[in-house]
């Protein structure tokens, strides 16, 4: 049985069921128990579960990472949460040169499963160090996974499956899904790693989204199928290891392709799934693929300074007209009525 | 202490000094290819450390911890495979030297970057505290890892969660070419700052091997009891270059003398004098002790020989457990 919730409690609802189901499941992270409860995330977990499995804890991005790392190779499995994923930039020796090796360079003799949750920021003037979104830095060490939910079934899907893989599993959580709501399934539902998911069938252009450039990638769907373009949209949702097949499948089929990504566009995602497609297909495409990232530039804080920074809707229906030589009217463009710094009403600030 | 344990120490530190040794005058054969950080003159700690814990007792450890490892009981032979990057090795040479585990007596891992295992010992600590078990976990350092970051980010949360750790750091002096005096403000040993952090410190003798055995013990059996964490540091001297099978002493960074004054306190010639004084101890039984520690480390060289590498095709193997 699905009902509606929202993505947050999508998130809360799979760490209830993942520490019910295994003792050995922990949370911690600093202000797990705290009135916020990371944005009501993990609200009700210590009551649950007890203050020994979920715990507030020091100041220590880096030691905390270490200590996961080191209750997982004796069974646990420690889920920890950064309120933002530019904190967690402390951790990255554990990280990159314990968490992701040690199964590697230990030749298989043990693992480490741990999941990380960082939550990238947008907006309200978030500026430069707490909006950025990393996921292709993190892609680029082997031996790491990393996941980007776009939605609170994919959340709880996706966060039930993490928890239980034997490998270390970065969670990234786009702070503008937090407040999404969905028809999700009850119970212990996993949607397993390494896959994308083919959101809607199209024959005319494959669209590659991630996180939250789904969100304004469905906005444009209609429009540009009243323009004559059938798109086929595809939630990257596992963006290491990446799910080739699909996505070569479906370029196969449509031979134009766009990626959308929430990152910056230097040594992006999109630019590693341009080329790998490019190589493979080049001489099937009847365009040039494209892309659509975040400018090559620090996050700006200031209201003014973000109004063209984080692409749109209308940008994507722009780019993809482009690419079929389609003359489009801004006027006839559904444009969101919030502010351009803001997910919607429900957002007041701080952060 | 009984004769017993004094002489499994001695023979211990023979053990690893033999060990290497070896690596150190078969490393121009080129088949170990990789760095080696050896800890010649710093065997007392590892033999005393090694006894005091046990076997379910865990242990994490850096890129010089060859001594650790045999001194907790690993592998001998699967740890010189390992340096020869052979398929026996304990990490399948995929780690080298640097990485060193043998899960069936505790020793957890040794990894490379300097602080890198402190905070996995804390994690190791805090599952047997959840698991209520009366084991502890041992981290060992040297000094210049007590200058990192994450040294201290340890050290809180240890001391706040009252985790059943040790930390045991050898104060040998140098972080590679770089003298203590230049690194941690004079008259303020390190034992003194984690004390200042919040965890009962004490430094002592690092080449005595009684004595480490005996402090060792000490504050192991009161960590068992509840009584929190941990902080022991000794001092004690690597005789060799910081990573490689020389001597180093020429190239300018510390003198010969400061060496020579090291090298009197020899940790198996201190034992030797006192164990033969202590009649528990004949030369005709340090010859029998030499002539099997001798066998023992051939062995272990010819079973790294003979392992086959890992075949080049399973360079992907192991990037992600559970496949």
């Amino acid at each position: 049985m699905s009902r509606e919730i929202s993505f947050t409690k999508a998130i809360n609802e799979a760490l209830f069921i993942a520490m019910e189901f295994d003792s050995k499941v922990l949370c911690y992270g600093l202000g797990v128990d705290d009135p916020k409860h990371i944005f009501d995330t993990t609200i009700g977990l210590q009551e649950e579960f007890g203050k020994e499995r979920v715990f507030d804890t020091p100041t220590s991005e880096n030691a905390m990472t270490g200590v996961a790392i080191g209750a997982s190779l004796v069974g646990y499995r420690p889920v920890m949460v950064h309120q933002r994923l530019d904190f967690f930039l402390l951790a990255m020796d554990q990280l990159v040169n314990a968490a992701a090796k040690w199964h590697y360079m230990f030749g298989g003799k043990s693992s480490v499963p741990i999941v990380i949750r960082l939550i990238i920021g947008r907006g309200w003037g978030q500026g430069p160090t707490h909006s950025q979104s990393l996921q292709s830095w993190f892609a680029h060490i082997p031996g790491l996974k990393v996941v980007m939910p776009s939605s609170p079934k994919e959340a709880k899907g996706l966060l039930l499956s993490s928890i239980f893989d034997e490998n270390p599993v970065l969670f990234l959580e786009h702070r503008w899904l937090h407040n999404q709501e969905e028809d999700v399934p009850e119970g212990d539902f996993r949607i397993p790693l390494g896959t994308a998911n083919l959101i809607k069938h199209g024959t005319d252009i494959t669209i590659i989204g991630m996180s939250y450039m789904n969100t304004e990638a469905l906005k444009c769907l209609e429009f540009l199928k009243l323009q004559g373009i059938s798109c086929e949209l595809i939630d990257l949702r596992s963006i290491n290891p990446i799910d080739w097949n699909t996505i070569i499948k479906s370029v196969k089929k449509t031979k134009k392709l766009l990626v959308l990504d929430t990152g910056s566009e230097t040594g992006s995602l999109a630019a590693e799934i341009i080329a790998k497609v490019s190589i493979e297909l080049f001489s099937e495409m009847e365009a040039p693929p494209a892309r659509i990232c975040l400018p090559d530039a620090p996050v700006p804080a200031g209201f003014s300074l973000t109004e063209d920074f984080y692409p749109t809707s209308f940008d994507i229906a722009k780019k993809v007209c482009s690419m079929f030589d389609v003359i489009i009217n801004e006027d006839d463009f559904k444009h969101s009525s919030s502010p351009h710094d803001v997910p919607g009403d429900w957002f007041k600030g701080p952060f | 202490m009984e004769k017993n344990i004094k002489l499994e120490l001695y023979s211990k530190m023979v053990l690893i000094r033999a060990v290497e040794e070896t690596i150190s005058e078969r490393y121009d054969q080129q088949k170990m290819r990789c760095p080696t950080h050896l800890s010649t003159g710093q065997e007392a700690v590892s033999a005393a450390v090694g006894l005091a814990l046990q076997n379910k007792d865990l242990a994490v450890s850096t890129h010089r911890s060859h001594g650790h490892y045999l001194g907790k009981g690993g592998n001998i032979s699967r740890m010189i495979a390992e340096i020869y990057g052979k398929e026996g090795g304990c990490s399948k040479g995929r780690g080298g030297s640097m990485h060193l585990i043998d899960l069936s007596v505790g020793f957890m891992g040794s990894t490379a970057i300097v602080g890198n295992s402190i905070p996995i010992g804390a994690g190791l600590g805090l599952s047997l505290k959840l698991d209520k078990s009366d084991n502890i976990s041992c981290i060992f350092i040297g000094d210049g890892a007590t200058e990192e970051g994450v040294f201290a980010e340890t050290v809180n949360f240890c001391a706040q969660k009252k985790l059943p750790v040790l930390f045991l750091c050898e104060n040998n002096f140098y972080s590679v070419y770089s003298p203590l005096s230049v690194r941690q403000p004079k008259d303020r040993p390190i034992y003194k700052m984690v004390e200042a952090m919040g965890i009962k410190s004490h430094q002592g003798e690092g080449n005595d091997v009684f004595g480490v055995y005996k402090t060792v013990l000490d504050v192991i059996s009161s960590i068992r009891k509840g009584d929190g964490p941990r902080f022991l540091e000794f001092n004690t001297y690597r005789w060799r270059e910081h990573c490689g099978p020389n001597y180093d002493n020429h190239i300018g960074y510390r003198a010969e003398d400061e060496f020579l004054e090291w090298k009197k306190k020899d940790p198996i010639l201190l034992a030797e004098k006192q164990l033969i004084k202590e009649n528990i101890l004949t030369h005709k039984m340090i010859s029998s002790i030499d002539h099997v520690v001798k066998d023992e480390v051939d062995k272990a060289f010819q079973f790294a020989e003979d392992s086959p590498f890992p075949k080049k095709e399973d360079v992907f193997k192991y990037i992600y457990a559970g496949v």
